[in-house]
């Protein structure tokens, strides 16, 4: 039982697809300038990641070695293009501002990653749990990314202003670096280098 | 009075060192005990090369060859208010004496510096403090810099976010002085440009309209001018001295030649990188001259010097040590490149009004593969040679 609560738990703190195994970083730049988008985002990829865990989990000892990547292919794709399908019926503003990026869940290396390394080795019951801790763990980097990006690039979460006019009328101006991409980036090295600095334990020895 | 001031550091540097009531402030006593005298610890294991001139004194060399440019630009904010606002309101009529405008921008500048050097400092201790480093005086420089290459109506909140942008992201996080691969106070610049588009560029903030009043008066640089299609109202000589509209200090190009002087002369800044920047920018803008599809491609190529940054770039920006190429190739590279990105982001980019700080930063990015690639060939021709050669010796 400790063991699966680990498989959830791990991902989000000490094996994090995004700031430990430095995953995923294309569409955490993509989609972290407001915090809605974001939300959804990492809600789409968890639900992928742990459903294609479990299939690929099932089908697993059926799968012959030499085609399993096309398999897992199929399988995910199939699952990007229900989300997709999902978005567009349900939400269709957001699926508009996440535009292309739904459909390049399919290319997220953190699916494929856990696909490749967990569940051809494991249950389904574990896979499940696996995926969803990934995605768990990156949907919280991204939450984390695109709540500092959006109260300090349009001043506002989730759409709703936050910042108080008053400090516009006495000079505060919204940082517009921050909108651009390159500040998700940084933002996401801050956070590496602030858990890395808490667990000593992670930092390598470059001495030598 | 120096005897005092030493007797006095001896007597309290027992608190400082290991074991004493203040060792947590170690860096910092050592910082200012080296400040004003020379470490008098002599090297215990393997000998290294000592040089009369260590890094403080080379960095504060570079702060002498600032002044010319920093008292010119301080004269300018008073004189350009002048100029502009209509409603001088002081009683010393429209045009002030000079004493007058330089003080005006003293008062201007005192507190933009003030902030620069709090935040900066503050960082750079703080960080030496925790990693138990000698604080290092990469940041006196950079402290000066930077009030010196925004507009006079930068928001000082600002000003101090993109100090602490520069100094943590720029420079501490990859290890401090000596080992940031960009030029922190452009990383400022740049912060500020990106981050708040409307106070760094525009027509409204170049002049200060009155001491600490926040009224804009429109006033278009010449880089603005030829953005918009129109050739300079500035005549070239006014731009040589450096009486126009600009970011703080770095209008006068006579102010930034004679800062220049004194680095070449005293060997700190390379005069390959200087010379290169100059003629990478010459060559670019004859390039424009000869299409001459627009009033920016047809304006003469030393206009380019005149505008803007370009010189100050190329003097103080592209030599910064750290960040410049380190082989002499390698700088003729470096510096040709900026010269020639800096005139094309001008004129072909009018979304970038000011192509240097661009074209240093990102030269600065290639600086370390330019020297790798220098490096490598250098080396597969000393091999080339010496196969030759034995093969001669064989035969």
């Amino acid at each position: 039982m400790a063991n699966l609560k680990k498989l959830i738990i791990e991902p989000l703190r000490k094996t994090n697809p995004v700031t430990v195994l430095v995953l995923g970083i294309c569409s955490c730049l993509a989609v972290t300038a407001q915090l809605k988008p974001a939300l959804v985002m990492g809600l789409s990829v968890t639900v992928v990641t742990a459903l294609s865990n479990f299939i690929i989990s099932l089908l697993r000892k059926g799968i012959p070695n030499r085609i399993r990547i096309i398999v897992q292919l199929v399988v995910v794709a199939t699952l990007v293009i229900l989300i997709d399908q999902f978005l567009k019926a349900f939400a269709y503003d957001v699926s508009k501002q996440l535009s292309v990026y739904v459909g390049l869940i399919i290319t997220n290396c953190i699916i494929m990653g856990r696909l490749e390394a967990f569940a051809l080795s494991h249950g389904p019951g574990e896979s499940f749990l696996d995926g969803l801790g990934n995605g768990l763990g990156y949907s919280l980097i991204l939450v984390i990314v695109a709540f500092f990006r959006e109260l300090f690039g349009s001043g506002t979460l989730l759409g709703y202003q936050v910042i108080p006019q008053s400090f516009y009328e006495a000079g505060y101006q919204n940082n517009g670096l921050m909108i651009l991409p390159p500040m998700a980036l940084i933002v996401v090295g801050v956070i590496i280098w602030i858990q890395r600095t808490r667990n000593p334990e992670m930092q390598e020895n470059n001495q030598n | 009075m120096f005897n005092n001031l030493r007797r006095f550091v001896d007597k309290i540097k027992p608190n400082f060192v290991e074991g004493g009531k203040f060792a947590w402030l170690q860096s910092t006593f050592e910082a200012f005990e080296t400040f004003a005298f020379t470490p008098n610890r002599v090297t215990k294991r393997g000998s290294h090369v000592r040089d009369a001139i260590d890094l403080k004194r080379a960095m504060i060399m570079v702060v002498i060859a600032l002044v010319p440019a920093m008292l010119f630009g301080m004269w300018n904010i008073g004189y350009q208010t002048s100029l502009h606002a209509s409603d001088w309101p002081y009683e010393l009529g429209t045009v002030a004496s000079w004493w007058y405008c330089l003080w005006f921008g003293f008062l201007r500048m005192l507190p933009m510096l003030a902030v620069s050097y709090i935040v900066g400092l503050g960082i750079e201790f703080t960080f030496a403090q925790i990693r138990h480093h000698e604080v290092n005086e990469g940041f006196l420089v950079t402290g000066f810099i930077i009030p010196m290459i925004v507009p006079v109506t930068t928001p000082l909140w600002q000003l101090a976010l993109a100090v602490a942008f520069a100094v943590i992201i720029g420079k501490e996080v990859f290890g401090g002085t000596g080992m940031n691969f960009l030029n922190p106070a452009l990383v400022a610049r740049a912060f500020l440009f990106f981050a708040y588009p409307t106070r760094m560029s525009g027509d409204n903030v170049w002049i200060a309209a009155d001491l600490w009043g926040t009224d804009a008066i429109t006033s278009a640089t010449p880089l603005a001018e030829l953005a918009a299609g129109v050739h300079p109202s500035a005549s070239a000589l006014d731009m040589f001295i450096g009486t126009i509209p600009g970011s703080t200090c770095e209008t006068s190009v006579i102010a930034i030649l004679l800062g220049a002087i004194l680095l070449l002369f005293t060997g700190i800044a390379s005069w390959r990188v200087m010379l290169s920047v100059v003629l990478g920018g010459g060559l670019m803008g004859l390039l424009f001259n000869a299409i001459g599809a627009n009033e920016y491609m047809q304006v003469p190529f030393y206009y380019h010097y005149l505008m803007g940054g370009f010189m100050f770039g190329a003097v103080f920006m592209a030599t910064d040590p750290v960040t410049a190429a380190q082989t002499n190739t390698g700088k003729w590279i470096y510096g040709l490149l900026i010269g020639i990105f800096a005139v094309m982001l001008r004129v072909i980019n009018p979304a970038y009004p000011e192509g240097m700080m661009l074209s240093i930063l990102l030269m600065n990015c290639f600086a370390p593969l330019i020297d790798h690639c220098v490096v490598a060939r250098n080396i597969k021709m000393r091999q080339h040679r010496a196969l030759k050669l034995s093969k001669t010796v064989k035969s």
